[in-house]
């Protein structure tokens, strides 16, 4: 699903590599924990996946594809099958719940009957059945986060990537979006999550993969969050 | 890619940027106007050419008896009878030479009357002070030098003037005044460009919230940018229609209505040469500011 070799990139004017000379692999349907103190590189290693920046020195497989052999022009196709989840769950304030889902419906060109079958369904999924006329702002952190998750997964996505996604949340909250994106997990998508919530971590009993200044100091299976943190 | 969805995102981005989709629209109808106008304004001066070029004359003035004093050409006095004579037939013999017609200082004085008779002057010539001349036909207005050489220094003639260097002078003023039409219009399509290049980027910017998220799930560059490079292409297009209302009104009230009637000497471009302009008015409005637009996004909205 995800394989990085040997991956190092460097910004142009830092000295210290983002990340260096990381190597692992993520298997189908994996759930796996991305920690590491803030500037350890799990942007950066998210940013890679994604293809927002192509590795310095290298090579980044992602659903089978070599990233550096892939053109521009292939890079949405590539993405179509991700859904991406972010601490500031980038709604779209204008539009409504329902909308803000079948807007990523749009903007990809699936058809207008497709869409009106799943976005219900979608929200249904994420526990919003019910709110699809709200707007977002009349929602609380915790129901946007979902809106975000159905709108990331409406696509079907093998893979999900999530920035920090119970970073703007309560505890009480951020377990049930961890619920939601366990519930995904077995539904065959793998899930990359980077996080800083340590109770979350130990609780799920998940792969942990740490990266320290750029490196990769620890990949766990069914590890905990760390310990001098 | 849906239709619907396309245009009610350009509708949302055009209403977002008035001023500024206001500002691109004028600026363009203004440097599409003065395009058209300095195109149709060369084509009034090729029409003026071809109507007055037949209509000219190579003028052999000869002397009468006041230029003998004024004139060192005429110092020898007022042509005679046997000097006419022989200028006309040596005029007739030239091969370059169409037609030539006698003007006694009789019809001079009343052609002068007929053209200038709303003004004072009119009154203060005498017949005897026109000069009479041969005006000389060319079959090709060109050859006037022949005519020139042929002529100019002999006894009796006064000057050779070839009426071509007159409207020389007033096409190669028109020519300039194109010229600095087309240098403003230069000036007014670059002061468009920035607009629209401006505008697409504040409407980029503005719209960076929805073009993420579009990034994020995958749609294709085309489908990010369409929107943004119709709306320049749309304001464009209304642009070269205020444009295209400009020349249409000035063809008709100004040409028609007002200058046709006050000029009569001048024959003016027709309604056909006008709508030949129109549509490459059009075409560089519409493909402008989208092309102009493509290219920003380019390097503002980034895959």
């Amino acid at each position: 699903m995800i394989r990085f070799d040997s991956v190092s990139k460097s910004y142009p004017k830092q000295n210290r590599p983002a990340l260096h000379d990381v190597s692992l692999e993520v298997e189908r349907g994996e759930f796996v924990f991305l920690v590491g103190s803030s500037g350890s590189g799990k942007s950066t290693f998210l940013r890679l996946i994604l293809r927002e920046e192509r590795a310095s020195q290298g090579q980044v497989h992602v659903l089978g594809k070599d990233l550096a052999r892939l053109s521009n022009w292939k890079v949405p196709q590539m993405r179509r099958q991700l859904g991406t989840v972010f601490q500031d769950f980038r709604l779209l304030a204008n539009k409504t719940v329902a909308e803000n889902v079948a807007f990523a419906l749009e903007v990809i060109g699936k058809s207008r009957g497709q869409i009106r079958k799943t976005v219900p369904e979608v929200l249904d999924l994420v526990g919003l059945g019910g709110k699809e006329d709200r707007m977002p702002g009349e929602l609380s952190g915790g129901e946007q986060q979902r809106v975000a998750i159905a709108r990331a997964f409406a696509n079907r996505p093998m893979l999900l990537i999530a920035d920090e996604p119970t970073g703007n949340l309560d505890p009480q909250t951020s377990v049930g979006i961890m619920k939601l994106l366990d519930r995904i997990n077995r539904t065959g998508t793998t899930v990359v999550m980077a996080t800083h919530d340590q109770q979350i971590v130990d609780q799920m009993r998940k792969r942990v993969i740490e990266l320290e200044r750029g490196r990769l100091v620890r990949d766990q299976s069914r590890g905990v969050y760390g310990y001098q943190h | 890619m849906r239709a619907q969805f396309v245009l009610s995102e350009i509708s949302v981005g055009l209403r977002r940027n008035l001023t500024m989709t206001f500002a691109v629209i004028v600026s363009v109808a203004l440097s599409l106007a003065l395009a058209g106008g300095s195109l149709l304004a060369r084509e009034q001066v090729s029409t003026m050419k071809g109507y007055w070029y037949d209509k000219v004359q190579v003028s052999v003035y000869l002397c009468n008896e006041n230029d003998a004093e004024s004139d060192p050409n005429c110092a020898k006095g007022a042509v005679t009878e046997e000097q006419k004579q022989q200028i006309q037939a040596e005029l007739k013999k030239l091969r370059v030479v169409d037609k030539v017609y006698h003007e006694s200082a009789d019809e001079a004085f009343k052609h002068y009357q007929e053209q200038f008779k709303d003004s004072p002057l009119a009154d203060s010539l005498t017949p005897d002070q026109m000069q009479e001349s041969y005006r000389v036909k060319l079959k090709d207005p060109t050859k006037y030098r022949v005519v020139q050489t042929a002529f100019s220094e002999r006894p009796g003639v006064q000057e050779v003037q070839d009426q071509r260097n007159l409207l020389e002078n007033l096409f190669n003023l028109l020519n300039g005044m194109n010229i600095a039409a087309l240098f403003v219009m230069g000036l007014m399509l670059v002061v468009a460009l920035l607009l629209i290049v401006n505008t697409v980027r504040v409407s980029a910017f503005s719209r960076r919230r929805e073009t993420g998220i579009m990034r994020l799930v995958g749609a294709s560059s085309f489908y990010i940018q369409m929107p943004f490079i119709l709306e320049a292409a749309i304001a464009g297009l209304i642009g070269a229609g205020f444009a295209c209302v400009l020349l249409l009104g000035g063809k008709f009230f100004l040409i028609d209505s007002w200058l046709a009637d006050k000029i009569a000497l001048i024959n003016f471009i027709g309604w056909d040469a006008v709508f030949k302009v129109l549509p490459l008015l059009i075409a560089v409005g519409v493909l402008m500011p989208a092309v102009a637009a493509f290219f920003t996004l380019r390097k503002y909205l980034k895959v």
